[in-house]
């Protein structure tokens, strides 16, 4: 061990190292199916190095219904109460480009207020989901109280959507060619039907100053609290190009600083008649990805404000045959729902039901992205990121 | 009296009151939640939620105990048996009064720091013998945590005990009348928050729940236990939030006195006082509880290195200094 230093030629200490490294095993950590935070049955299967995640896998599958396959035993009209069920966080929403996509085939116009009246429940079921999300994302967070007044603020609007379609969750209110006429308040006669409760145009106006109001407080009392911004900003930042490449679409996309909003870009519903503005992020990081979202329940507000306004008058309903035969054709509709992107792309062969159906949903596509987020992530952050995602697992698995 | 009546008496009061006074902050949790979240439950279920207490802690002694066939099972058992002992056995220097103590230590202080440190055990090893992932992470963070934040709990006391001049919890409350101001306002200012602060993240109360973190963790190092053993936890949470909360009183708030009361009647209020000043101060930390979210394990770390240790280290020099000085 006798060793002779040159003491001309002495290593300086600044540059000594020792390296105590201790080579450890990953530890495998199953996360889910049955987790708080995992928004149902999602099962991540990380390896973690002590709070350190190296991998992540996510296993899908446990909430698969075969929804794709039940389409085709069903007539079009009967889909709907299907399709309800794929995001139940936003039911009313799912219909829409189904029925837009039946209707693209069978070459119907629409008559305008029963535009309106899908535009304002879809915008609705927008604010409810971003309701939940507000309430759920700091709840996982670790913040209990935003849960309870966000749930409270949905029931005003969830009451809005029951009086005029009956169900909360799972309206099943859009036919083809139209909207159901409304139940309760009844008809008098059968040529004139009622379309929307009395005393909607009030109480959605008084609803929605309320969900104005709402969106103050959750923007000063979520977004203006320092712990969460130190929890959500500079975490889980998903770049503009890998949000792209991996079709990620919707708030998380926007949240990237990619200003595409099928609202704008398409004319599934008539959106062009109102003026709003799509809110953009700038680091996609997750405080990008809630105070997107928030400003959409803004933007949502402020389109259905204006929809009373100027809602016309007239039918509420096509003329459609009896029995809906949708002829020979294929056809594929998007729409902006509140998770992202959903789209049908319906085959028919003539027949009374679709012949295949194929769904795309925003939060099965949204999700793929969490390995690469996940990767180097502390597990409290894969619980800040897995929530400012906001998914449904009805969504990912259909 | 004889020295084992005695000390028959103090055990059977401080364990009659350990229970009420943990049962009065859990009523006051929830009735204080309840009412920032805008929940009616609470305030209206079982005569107006008086006896949602009661109810919550006759419903863990009729469940079943569960003990998964992994664990190991003496060390499971036992871990709540440690936390419990720790924030029980503080009630000894906690003055109700100048002679309302169990027993005025002369190293009353140092004593409460080597006390309340005992939990971590219990802690650490319920996690460890759980034989669960989540519980095991849980009891980890929960070592790390309590470890981290001993330090500023000791130094920010270490102020108050250079300025009283002595360690005995009665002798630091008589320096205070003495003194004519508490220590929060006489001094001790910035000790005081980073008494609370720490003592916070000693009882792993949001925004430092990270061992327990039910969204993450699912309830950490608790995860795998049920019944009585999780009252047990459960309890001893809220009777370490009463005892932290009022020894707080007693080093900062000036404890059983309240300026311009007659002294020779303190036997009579200062219960009282000191049992006001507490749940004042609880209901402070409630108040935190249900309003901010959690910290991620590496920023609590930050805070208590960075932070608050430097700051109670200039805090002890400018006290020692003023105390020279003056």
């Amino acid at each position: 061990m006798s060793q002779t230093m040159d003491p001309n030629n002495m290593p300086f200490l600044s540059e000594a190292s020792v390296s105590v490294e201790i080579e450890t095993e990953d530890m495998t950590l199953n996360i889910g199916p049955q987790h708080p935070s995992t928004h149902g049955v999602l099962r991540l299967v990380a390896k973690v190095n002590g709070e350190k995640i190296s991998s992540v896998e996510p296993v899908l599958g446990y909430m698969h219904r075969g929804y794709e396959k039940l389409a085709e035993v069903r007539t079009y009209p009967q889909v709907t109460t299907l399709v309800n069920r794929i995001d139940w966080v936003s039911g009313f929403a799912n219909e829409i480009p189904f029925i837009a996509g039946a209707e693209k085939l069978m070459e119907i116009e629409v008559p305008e207020r029963a535009q309106y009246i899908r535009l304002i429940l879809t915008e609705m079921a927008r604010i409810s989901s971003h309701f939940v999300f507000n309430g759920a994302f700091p709840l996982e967070i670790g913040a209990l109280t935003p849960i309870f007044l966000a749930m409270e603020d949905r029931e005003r609007v969830l009451d809005l959507l029951e009086s005029v379609t009956g169900g909360r969750f799972h309206p099943n209110f859009n036919r083809i060619g139209g909207v159901k006429p409304v139940a309760g308040a009844g008809p008098t006669t059968k040529k004139d039907i009622q379309d929307l409760p009395a005393g909607f145009y009030h109480d959605t106006k008084v609803a929605m100053e309320k969900v104005l109001k709402a969106v103050d407080t959750f923007e000063d009392l979520i977004g203006g609290n320092e712990v969460f911004q130190a929890r959500t900003k500079k975490v889980g930042v998903l770049t503009k190009e890998v949000a792209e490449e991996y079709g990620v679409s919707g708030p998380i996309l926007r949240a990237s600083g990619v200003e595409f909003d099928l609202r704008k870009q398409s004319d599934y519903l008539p959106y062009d008649k109102f003026d709003f503005e799509i809110p953009i992020g700038e680091n996609g990081d997750c405080f990008d990805r809630w105070s997107v979202r928030t400003s959409e329940m803004r933007e949502s507000a402020k389109i259905i404000l204006q929809a009373i306004e100027d809602m016309p008058s007239g039918p509420i309903q096509a003329k459609v045959p009896k029995v809906i035969k949708v002829p020979k054709g294929q056809t594929y509709v998007r729409a902006e729902n509140p998770k992202g992107e959903m789209g049908y792309y319906i085959i028919s062969e003539g027949g009374l039901g679709p012949y295949r159906l194929k769904i795309r949903t925003a939060s099965f596509s949204n999700i793929s992205i969490l390995p690469i987020m996940l990767e180097g992530a502390l597990l409290p952050d894969l619980i800040a990121i897995m929530g400012s995602l906001d998914f449904v697992l009805g969504d990912v698995d259909r | 009296m004889s020295f084992s009546s005695e000390l028959l008496i103090k055990v059977l009061v401080v364990l009659a009151t350990a229970p009420v006074m943990a049962l009065g902050l859990t009523l006051l949790e929830v009735k204080g939640s309840a009412w920032m979240q805008r929940r009616p439950g609470p305030l209206h279920v079982g005569l107006r939620g008086f006896i949602f207490p009661l109810a919550t802690a006759a419903k863990y002694f009729q469940k079943e105990t569960i003990i998964p066939k992994d664990v190991d099972e003496p060390v499971f058992k036992w871990a709540p048996a440690w936390v419990i002992a720790a924030v029980v056995g503080l009630f000894t220097i906690i003055p109700l009064s100048p002679t309302l103590i169990v027993r005025d230590l002369e190293l009353g202080v140092f004593f409460l720091l080597a006390i309340s440190s005992i939990s971590t055990i219990g802690v650490l090893t319920a996690g460890w013998s759980s034989a669960n992932k989540f519980s095991l992470m849980g009891g980890l963070r929960a070592a790390g945590q309590l470890i981290a934040y001993e330090l500023p709990l000791i130094l920010s006391v270490v102020g108050v005990v250079i300025q009283a001049e002595t360690m005995s919890t009665v002798g630091i409350v008589e320096k205070q009348i003495e003194f004519g101001f508490p220590f929060v306002i006489a001094g001790q200012g910035i000790a005081f928050i980073i008494f609370m602060i720490a003592a916070t993240a000693e009882m792993m109360r949001t925004p430092f729940d990270m061992p327990i973190g039910e969204s993450e963790l699912t309830m950490g190092f608790m995860t795998e236990y049920s019944g009585i053993r999780f009252l047990i936890f459960y309890i001893s949470e809220y009777i370490n939030l009463f005892v932290m909360c009022a020894i707080a009183s007693t080093l900062f708030l000036g404890g059983y006195h309240i300026p311009l009361l007659p002294t020779e009647w303190v036997n009579f209020y200062g219960p009282l006082v000191l049992i006001g000043k507490t749940f004042t101060l609880a209901f402070l930390l409630i108040a935190v509880r249900w309003s901010f979210p959690r910290f991620r394990e590496d920023q609590l770390q930050t805070l208590a290195w960075k932070v608050l240790i430097p700051l109670s280290l200039l805090n002890i020099m400018v006290t020692a200094i003023m105390k020279v000085v003056f």
